[in-house]
């Protein structure tokens, strides 16, 4: 039986991870193809999230494959009592592969012991968000045309943020020439981050984007969200310093270009979406080729 | 003045070098209730030269392996092995570190998946760092202390 797990891109070498953004370059634009033809692929979205489980279907419908969705279990079956466990060994029963997203860190390691079939995490807790790192490092390979040596800047809530968390540890292993860890001393990264950062890389804490912004080939953005602040004035002194807008791109290098795992909520002004500053709609587009390779790849149909 | 009335052991294990007040935490991780019928002998707050003060631990008739004894390192770091026959120290072995700690220490993130009460999931750390005494979560990847560990401890 063929077949393999995606919960955390930290589990993956390097190697693994070129080669599904290989793949993903195959099917970019995406087109119609069989190569999952009468698969099933199942989605257990524990925690809503209307546009990842959209960008799954969509890929899977792509490869000549089918989609069940669960619903959201949590409001399901748990409402009947019924465990975690117990849910998604019967889900298992349904599909030939299952994307699992759920609040609790850890949730899709659990899911992928528990489980015969592949599991693919679509994100879960604070950390782990591997298709969102895949397709955040597929679009900076595409823009920038190489992973290595470049200046990134990661931006907003890099404690619990996970689409930030999940793109610091997959950037630090490509050798960037400086990592900026760039947020309020709040929601400065988890030890458990910084510990595996030490060991690979040169990083910098920063806490205002002006210092850093003209050094930028990338600049990765996040939400900053309210209820992270036990003090809301705290909060309303700190917001206005991590928006970008074209104030702050004035100091940019020409060639910079911005990311935002989507969707935003005013920490990017709209005058900036006609730049050529602006990546992240392409970044968006880039959700269904990397997880159509990302499917070929647990399924086992990866590699040449 | 007294004789202090803990008698040499023919057979059995001491464990010795024990931080004071820890001696009842070593048993509880070793499991043993008194209920087992053999002689444990308990000192708290001895003179220790190396400690200034140490808790003793003996065991009559009971040979504990090295397997047994590496969590006794999460509360007593420091503590020493003596496996003892015929009043004799036959052998003796210092703590390791486990490699791996699965439902032992409970994970300190209420948001860790190995915490949902009723799941049949168990905790699982992983060491990482055995200079500095750090265990990782194999779930959340949250990083522990041995330092921390005594109020983890799972029953
Ligand atoms: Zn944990």
């Amino acid at each position: 039986m063929s077949g393999r797990d995606l919960v955390d891109l930290e589990d993956l070498d390097e190697g693994e991870i070129r080669e599904i953004l290989r793949m993903a370059s195959g099917h970019d634009p995406p087109r119609a193809t069989r190569t999952l033809d009468g698969k099933i692929l199942g989605l257990a979205f524990f925690e809503p999230s209307t546009r990842t489980k959209a960008s799954f279907t969509s890929a899977m419908l792509r490869l000549g494959g089918s989609v069940v969705d669960m619903g959201e279990p949590s409001t399901t079956s748990l409402a009947k009592g019924e465990g975690f466990s117990d849910t998604l060994r019967i889900l298992s029963g349904y599909c030939d592969a299952l994307v699992i997203r759920h609040k609790l860190d850890g949730a899709a390691r659990y899911a992928s012991e528990l489980l015969d079939i592949p599991v693919v995490n679509a994100g879960d807790g604070s950390r782990a968000h591997p298709t969102q790192a895949l397709l955040d490092l597929y679009t900076i390979g595409k823009i920038k045309g190489r992973l290595e040596g470049l200046s990134v800047g990661v931006l907003g809530d890099l404690k619990y943020g996970r689409a930030a968390n999940s793109f610091i540890l997959a950037i630090s292993r490509f050798s960037p020439k400086v990592l900026y860890l760039i947020s309020p001393p709040l929601l400065r990264p988890r030890r458990e981050v910084l510990e595996a950062l030490r060991r690979r890389t040169d990083f910098r804490i920063v806490e205002n984007p002006r210092d850093v912004i003209g050094e930028l080939d990338i600049l990765y953005v996040t939400r900053i969200q309210r209820e992270r602040f036990p003090d809301p004035e705290e909060y309303e002194r700190v917001k206005n310093s991590y928006v970008v807008d074209l104030e702050l791109l004035k100091e940019a290098r020409e060639d910079l270009r911005i990311l935002h795992p989507l969707p935003r909520v005013g920490e990017i002004r709209n005058e900036v979406d006609g730049t050529p500053f602006a990546a992240y709609f392409e970044q968006a587009r880039n959700g269904v080729p990397v997880r159509m390779a990302v499917l070929e790849w647990v399924l086992g149909h990866g590699g040449a | 003045m007294e004789e202090l009335r803990v008698r040499r052991i023919r057979e059995g294990t001491v464990i010795d070098h024990i931080p004071p007040g820890k001696a009842l935490k070593v048993l509880s991780i070793l499991g043993i209730s008194g209920s087992e019928g053999t002689v444990v002998a308990v000192l708290m707050n001895v003179e220790s030269r190396k400690l200034g003060k140490k808790d003793i631990v003996k065991l009559e008739g009971r040979f504990l392996t090295r397997d047994e004894v590496d969590e006794i390192a999460l509360v007593a770091p420091t503590a020493t092995i003596n496996i003892i026959r015929d009043y004799e120290v036959a052998e003796k072995f210092s703590l390791t570190l486990p490699k791996v700690l699965e439902g032992i220490v409970r994970c300190p993130n209420p948001r860790c998946v190995s915490n949902v009460p009723g799941e049949p999931v168990v905790s699982r750390l992983e060491l990482v760092d055995p200079e500095r005494g750090l265990y990782r979560c194999h779930y959340c990847g949250r990083l522990v202390e041995v330092s921390e560990m005594e109020e983890l401890l799972l029953q």
